[in-house]
C-alpha cells in the first residue's frame, strides 16, 4: 500500500484557495497568525493584497469576515478549530450565522490528529457547536480530493459554510474520474449488508479498512461517507440502516454532538436503528503521535474494526 | 440642515424612542436617549445614504455596536423615511420586525444586525477594510457604548483598524457615564477611554457636548477630514437625555415608562418642541 498518495486536508485547503482565487478576485483569506499552519501561506503568496492577517485576535477576526462578506467579498477565515468554532464560537453565531452572512469559515488542526500539541489544542468539539447554529453548513472532507471540492462548493454556495480540516496527511481515497461532490450528499463508497459504518473526516479511511478486516471474518459492512454533516443526507443513512438493521457512526470527534448525534437524531424520527458511536468518548485527548492517539483512542481500522465486532456480538 | 432643524428632529426622534419603549414596555431608553442627537446627525446630515435605496452600492454604512440601543436607531431611520413612524409602537411584540435588537434582514436601513456588545466594531472594520479593498470610497460609522468597550474585543478590533490605517472608518463612542451595574467608573473603569484609542493608533476627538450641533458637526468634519488613521468621537452624553427623570438617571438604561411616567415623558418633550418651534 506503500503507492497510496498522503495529503494533509489543510494542504488541499490552501491550495484550492490558490487555485479559485486564479478565478474569482472576491475570494479573501484571513488568518490568525497561522497562515504557514493553516496552509493558507501559499495563498498569501500568491495573492498578497488579498490576504488579511488579523494578529491573534480570532474574535475580531470573525468580525471582520462578517463585514467583509457585507462588502461584496468572499471571507475565507481561517484558524484552528479549537479558535474558528471555540474562542469565536459566539461571534460566528451573532456576527456571522444569525445575519447568514456569506462567509466560509476554514477550520484547521481539528480533533485528535493534532498530535503533540495536546488537549489544549485539539478540538473535538466544533462540529457539535457549529451544527447548532440555524443556517450553517458544517462540512468535514475526508482527503484531498474531497476537501478541494468543499472549498468549491463552498465558494458556489451562498450563505455561513464551517470546513473541517486535519493536520495530519490522509490517504487519497476519492481519486476517481466519477467523483462527484455536492452539498448535503453522503456516497456510499463500498456496499455491505450486515452493518452501516457512516463515517466522516479521517475515519472514512478507517471505516474502509475496518470493513475489510470485517469481510474476513464474513460480515458484509456498508460504509458512508458523510462529507457533509449539515445539513445530514437522511436518505442514504436510514436507507442503509433498513437494509442493514445496525449503523455504526465513526469520527474524529466527541461522540456528543458530531455525526453520531447527527445520525441518530435522523435515524430516531423515521427508522429507530442501535446505533454504536465511535468517537472520542467524552474525553480530552493528550500529547502524542497522530497515528499513536488515532490508535490508543480507536479511531484507526483496528479500533473500528474491534467496536464493529463488539458491537455485532 | 440648519441647527434648529436638527434639533426639532431631535427631539421627534425621542419621541419615538420613549413611545417605542413604552409600548414594548421593554427596552432601553438611557442609551438611545444619549445618542439622539447623533444618530439624527448621522441619518440626517453626516451620511450618504438614500431611504428610497437602502442597500444602495455606494451608500455610507453605520453599524449599531451598542445593539440594545435599537429604538434610537429604528426612531431615527422611520423619521428618515425608511419606514412608517406608526411602527414603532410594534417594538420588541411577536411577528413585528423591530427586533428587540437590530436584525438587518428585517429593517430597511440597518446595515448589521448587533446586539452582542464588542462586536459590531469588528464587522465596521470588516466593511472599512473592504471598501479599500474595492477601491470604494464610502463611509463606515459605529456607535458603542462607554459601558461597551469593557469588551476586549473592542480592543481587537481598535487594534486591526488602527493597523490597517482604516481613515474610512469613524468609532462614536456614546460616554454617558452610566452602565447597568452603575457608574462605568465604579464598575470597571474603562477610563481614560481619549488614550486608549490614541495608543491604538487613533485620531481622537473630544466632543465635549454630545447635544450641541456645532460641535457634532465640527467632530464630525475633522474625522471625514482626517487620512491615514481611524477617527474616534469620545461624544461626551446625558443619559436619559430630555426626559427630566431619566437624565443621568441609570435606572433608566433598560426599563420601560409606565403609563404616567411616558406622559411626563412627551410633556417634557413637548415642551422642548414649543420651545424649539
Amino acid at each position: 500500500m506503500a503507492d497510496i498518495k498522503k495529503i494533509a486536508t489543510r494542504e488541499s485547503y490552501g491550495n484550492a484557495l490558490v487555485e479559485i482565487g486564479k478565478e474569482n478576485p472576491d475570494i479573501v483569506v484571513l488568518d490568525a497568525d497561522l497562515a504557514a499552519a493553516t496552509k493558507t501561506g501559499v495563498f498569501k503568496k500568491a495573492f498578497p493584497e488579498r490576504h488579511i492577517d488579523c494578529g491573534i485576535a480570532e474574535c475580531n477576526m470573525a468580525g471582520v469576515a462578517a463585514g467583509l462578506s457585507l462588502a461584496g467579498k468572499i471571507p475565507f477565515m481561517s484558524s484552528f478549530a479549537m479558535f474558528a468554532a471555540g474562542r469565536a464560537f459566539e461571534q460566528v453565531r451573532n456576527s456571522i450565522g444569525y445575519p447568514h452572512l456569506n462567509v466560509k469559515i476554514g477550520a484547521t488542526h481539528a480533533g485528535i490528529t493534532v498530535g503533540e500539541d495536546g488537549a489544549s489544542h485539539q478540538c473535538n468539539e466544533d462540529i457539535a457547536l457549529m451544527r447548532t447554529i440555524p443556517g450553517m453548513v458544517v462540512m468535514c472532507p475526508a482527503d484531498d480530493v474531497e476537501a478541494k471540492a468543499a472549498v468549491r462548493a463552498a465558494v458556489a454556495y451562498e450563505g455561513p459554510v464551517y470546513i473541517r480540516f486535519g493536520r495530519a496527511a490522509v490517504p487519497v481515497i476519492n481519486d476517481r474520474p466519477d467523483y462527484k461532490f455536492e452539498i448535503g450528499k453522503g456516497t456510499v463508497v463500498r456496499e455491505g449488508t450486515d452493518v452501516t459504518i457512516v463515517a466522516t473526516g479521517i475515519c472514512v479511511d478507517s471505516a474502509l479498512g475496518a470493513a475489510e478486516m470485517l469481510e474476513k471474518d464474513g460480515i458484509s459492512a456498508e460504509v458512508i461517507n458523510i462529507c457533509t454533516i449539515k445539513p445530514l443526507d437522511e436518505e442514504i443513512i436510514i436507507n442503509s440502516a433498513k437494509k442493514t438493521g445496525k449503523v455504526v457512526t465513526a469520527e474524529e470527534h466527541s461522540v456528543i454532538g458530531g455525526l453520531g448525534s447527527a445520525v441518530c437524531d435522523a435515524l430516531c424520527k423515521s427508522h429507530p436503528t442501535p446505533v454504536c458511536k465511535i468517537g472520542m468518548q467524552d474525553v480530552f485527548g493528550e500529547s502524542g503521535s497522530a497515528a499513536a492517539l488515532v490508535e490508543k483512542y480507536k479511531l484507526d481500522a483496528k479500533g473500528v474494526y474491534e467496536q464493529v465486532k463488539t458491537f455485532l456480538a | 440642515m440648519t441647527n434648529l432643524e436638527l434639533q426639532k428632529m431631535a427631539n421627534e426622534v425621542r419621541k419615538g424612542i420613549v413611545t417605542g419603549v413604552h409600548a414594548a414596555k421593554a427596552g432601553h431608553p438611557g442609551g438611545s436617549l444619549s445618542a439622539a442627537d447623533i444618530y439624527t446627525y448621522l441619518y440626517f446630515e453626516e451620511m450618504n445614504i438614500d431611504p428610497k435605496d437602502p442597500g444602495k452600492g455606494d451608500r455610507d454604512r453605520f453599524v449599531l455596536s451598542k445593539g440594545h440601543t435599537a429604538p434610537g436607531l429604528y426612531s431615527t431611520l422611520a423619521n428618515r423615511g425608511y419606514f412608517p413612524v406608526e411602527d414603532l409602537v410594534t417594538l420588541r411584540k411577536l411577528g413585528s420586525y423591530l427586533q428587540g435588537h437590530p436584525c438587518m434582514q428585517h429593517v430597511p436601513g440597518v446595515d448589521m444586525s448587533s446586539g452582542s456588545l464588542g462586536q459590531g466594531i469588528s464587522v465596521a472594520c470588516g466593511m472599512a477594510l473592504g471598501a479599500k479593498m474595492s477601491g470604494a470610497d464610502y463611509r463606515v460609522y459605529t456607535l458603542l457604548g462607554d459601558g461597551e468597550i469593557e469588551e476586549g474585543q473592542v480592543w481587537e478590533a481598535s487594534m486591526f483598524a488602527g493597523h490597517r490605517k482604516l481613515d474610512n472608518l469613524c468609532v462614536i463612542v456614546d460616554n454617558n457615564g452610566l452602565q447597568i451595574d452603575g457608574r462605568i467608573e465604579d464598575v470597571c473603569s474603562p477610563y481614560p477611554i481619549d488614550k486608549k484609542f490614541e495608543a491604538f493608533n487613533f485620531h481622537v476627538i473630544d466632543l465635549d457636548d454630545a447635544h450641541d450641533f456645532d460641535k457634532i458637526r465640527a467632530a464630525f468634519k475633522e474625522a471625514r477630514e482626517t487620512k491615514g488613521m481611524p477617527t474616534a468621537i469620545i461624544a461626551h452624553s446625558l443619559k436619559g437625555k430630555g426626559v427630566s427623570f431619566m437624565e443621568g438617571n441609570v435606572d433608566w438604561h433598560g426599563k420601560a415608562p409606565n403609563d404616567e411616567e411616558y406622559a411626563v415623558a412627551m410633556a417634557d418633550l413637548e415642551k422642548i418642541a414649543q420651545q424649539l418651534a
